[in-house]
């Protein structure tokens, strides 16, 4: 079964996702404002090199 | 009830590690270790913190009796080393090393290393082992669709951190294999009247709400069995098999298989196990924590349920940290136009669980009313300060704060309170539910005696 209404993930309208399917939540259009800002402020407080970031982080096992 | 959390520490300059573990945590402890003398210290509203095996950072909350008075002091613990993490970052630049100091609240490393959260339930003894199997088993390892922080893996979307380790079922043992539930003889109290259950299943919460959850639902059926409710049989022919599949479905379907060979869905043992609770909630006294406050856990607990069954998270997306995590995560993957594996993904997963208030990427969204508060800052800076008042923490506060302030040499543990001088005087606490003692009102006239007041 396909998408069948777009998803406005942080704007000011919720629409009901329909589908099970995660990866057709990629299919849907991101519409307003309101998601974009959010994501950029989220960009800001974000190293630049991902990788490392991530890579970088090692811990021993606990209990 | 009490709740440990061991807390994932590295340092970055530019984006690289700097440092190894074992001195970083050096850094972050050094205030403490200055004022203590010790790594391995009770905190002024009687928690406890310290260096774990691995270096790990822990904190231990004093005992609570109610499950919001429980995440005031568990978040607390995050304020307290966040604190720690801010003057370390001072030190280090003193010493010529730029750093940011970023303490995780989470479950895995970036080589899939593992290290938890801990909850303790006091029961009774009286508790029959059997419904371990029939009933908690069951109820813990699906209770991941309720509160389950969510991680990317292997190009999925998991709903649980802890789900992709080795489990075993019940054993006394901590060694190799990690049991769901750990009974343990050995309690911080009356032996004859309590066992300590220990679970490390959980995953780590930011989420308020999701924590509350996570701990109420747990509490209610242990109150429901210790109360004898009848309550369905889920006896799983090989629980810990389940637990992977459960954390990779979404829909909560997965089959679980009973004893006696028929399958249960993840989802419906969830949902049985909430009907029960709310029988239970009619008849349950209004003690501990407060049935107004299990009537709103009940309600979100509930909401997940219907948002997992109908496929729509958007009922429980501000309020359970893998639904949180997902509509973040999705808003990137789609913006980005790419699949799970992409590295900024991991990123963002990682970075959620930053407990720096001002940095950290779930702060950021509760501060943009994209998370949904259950408690508030103040209460939260009260716990900080003042022990809970409605259990023995209390006692282990007031004592500690005394002796501290009028230098008298002593040792504290969960039970034990100990002046060393004139003449070591020692006071067993052994009920944690119990906030006066009359021998404890000797030993504080003791110090007070020898020591002076404070």
């Amino acid at each position: 079964m396909s998408m069948s209404k777009q998803q406005n993930i942080y704007g000011s309208s919720q629409q009901e996702v329909t589908n099970a399917e995660f990866d057709s939540l990629g299919q849907a259009e991101i519409d307003g404002a309101g998601t974009d800002e959010l994501l950029d402020e989220i960009d800001a407080l974000l190293d630049t090199n991902a990788e490392e970031f991530v890579r970088t982080f090692v811990q021993k096992g606990g209990q | 009830m009490g709740v440990e959390t061991e807390f994932g520490l590295v340092a970055y300059r530019n984006g690289h590690a700097v440092l190894g573990p074992e001195e970083i945590s050096r850094y972050l402890f050094r205030p403490i270790v200055s004022e203590y003398r010790s790594s391995n210290v009770f905190t002024e509203n009687a928690s406890r913190l310290y260096l774990d095996v691995g270096a790990h950072p822990e904190y231990a909350t004093a005992e609570c009796d109610s499950v919001g008075q429980l995440l005031t002091y568990d978040k607390a613990g995050e304020r307290t080393f966040h604190q720690l993490a801010i003057q370390a970052e001072q030190a280090l630049a003193k010493d010529g090393i730029t750093a940011k100091v970023y303490l995780f609240k989470n479950n895995v490393d970036s080589l899939g290393n593992s290290y938890g959260m801990h909850e303790n339930y006091l029961i009774s003894r009286e508790l029959v082992l059997k419904s371990f199997s029939k009933q908690l088993l069951p109820f813990l390892i699906t209770r991941q669709l309720l509160c389950g922080a969510g991680m990317i893996k292997n190009g999925k979307f998991w709903l649980s951190q802890r789900a992709d380790q080795v489990w075993e079922g019940v054993s006394s043992a901590t060694t190799r294999t990690r049991p769901i539930i750990n009974t343990r003889d050995e309690t911080h109290g009356d032996s004859h009247k309590f066992r300590r259950m220990h679970v490390i299943v959980g995953d780590s919460n930011m989420s308020e709400p999701t924590f509350v959850l996570k701990i109420g639902s747990t509490l209610l059926l242990l109150e429901m069995l210790e109360a004898g409710v009848k309550l369905p049989d889920f006896e799983l022919r090989d629980p810990i098999a389940h637990i992977r599949d459960i954390a990779t479905d979404l829909t909560g379907s997965t089959p679980l298989t009973l004893r006696d060979g028929t399958t249960v869905t993840a989802l419906e043992v969830q949902e049985a196990t909430l009907e029960a609770a709310k029988a239970w909630l009619e008849q349950r006294p209004d003690e501990g924590t407060p049935n107004e406050e299990f009537s709103r856990i009940i309600e979100l607990w509930q909401r997940v349920i219907d948002a997992i069954t109908r496929q729509d998270y958007s009922g429980i997306d501000t309020e359970i940290d893998w639904a949180i995590k997902l509509k973040l995560l999705s808003s990137f993957k789609q913006k980005l136009a790419t699949d799970w594996a992409h590295p900024k993904l991991a990123q963002i997963d990682l970075a959620y669980h930053d407990i720096n208030p001002e940095r950290g990427l779930f702060y950021h969204l509760q501060k943009q009313g994209y998370a949904k508060r259950w408690t508030t800052e103040d209460a939260i800076t009260a716990a900080i300060k003042s022990p809970p008042q409605t259990t023995r923490a209390k006692l282990r506060g007031e004592f500690l704060h005394l002796v501290r302030t009028t230098n008298a040499e002593h040792n504290v543990d969960w039970v034990q309170l100990k002046v060393n001088r004139p003449e070591p005087q020692t006071v067993r606490l052994l009920d944690p539910f119990s906030t006066a003692d009359a021998a404890y009102d000797e030993l504080i006239n003791y110090v007070t005696e020898h020591h002076g007041n404070c």
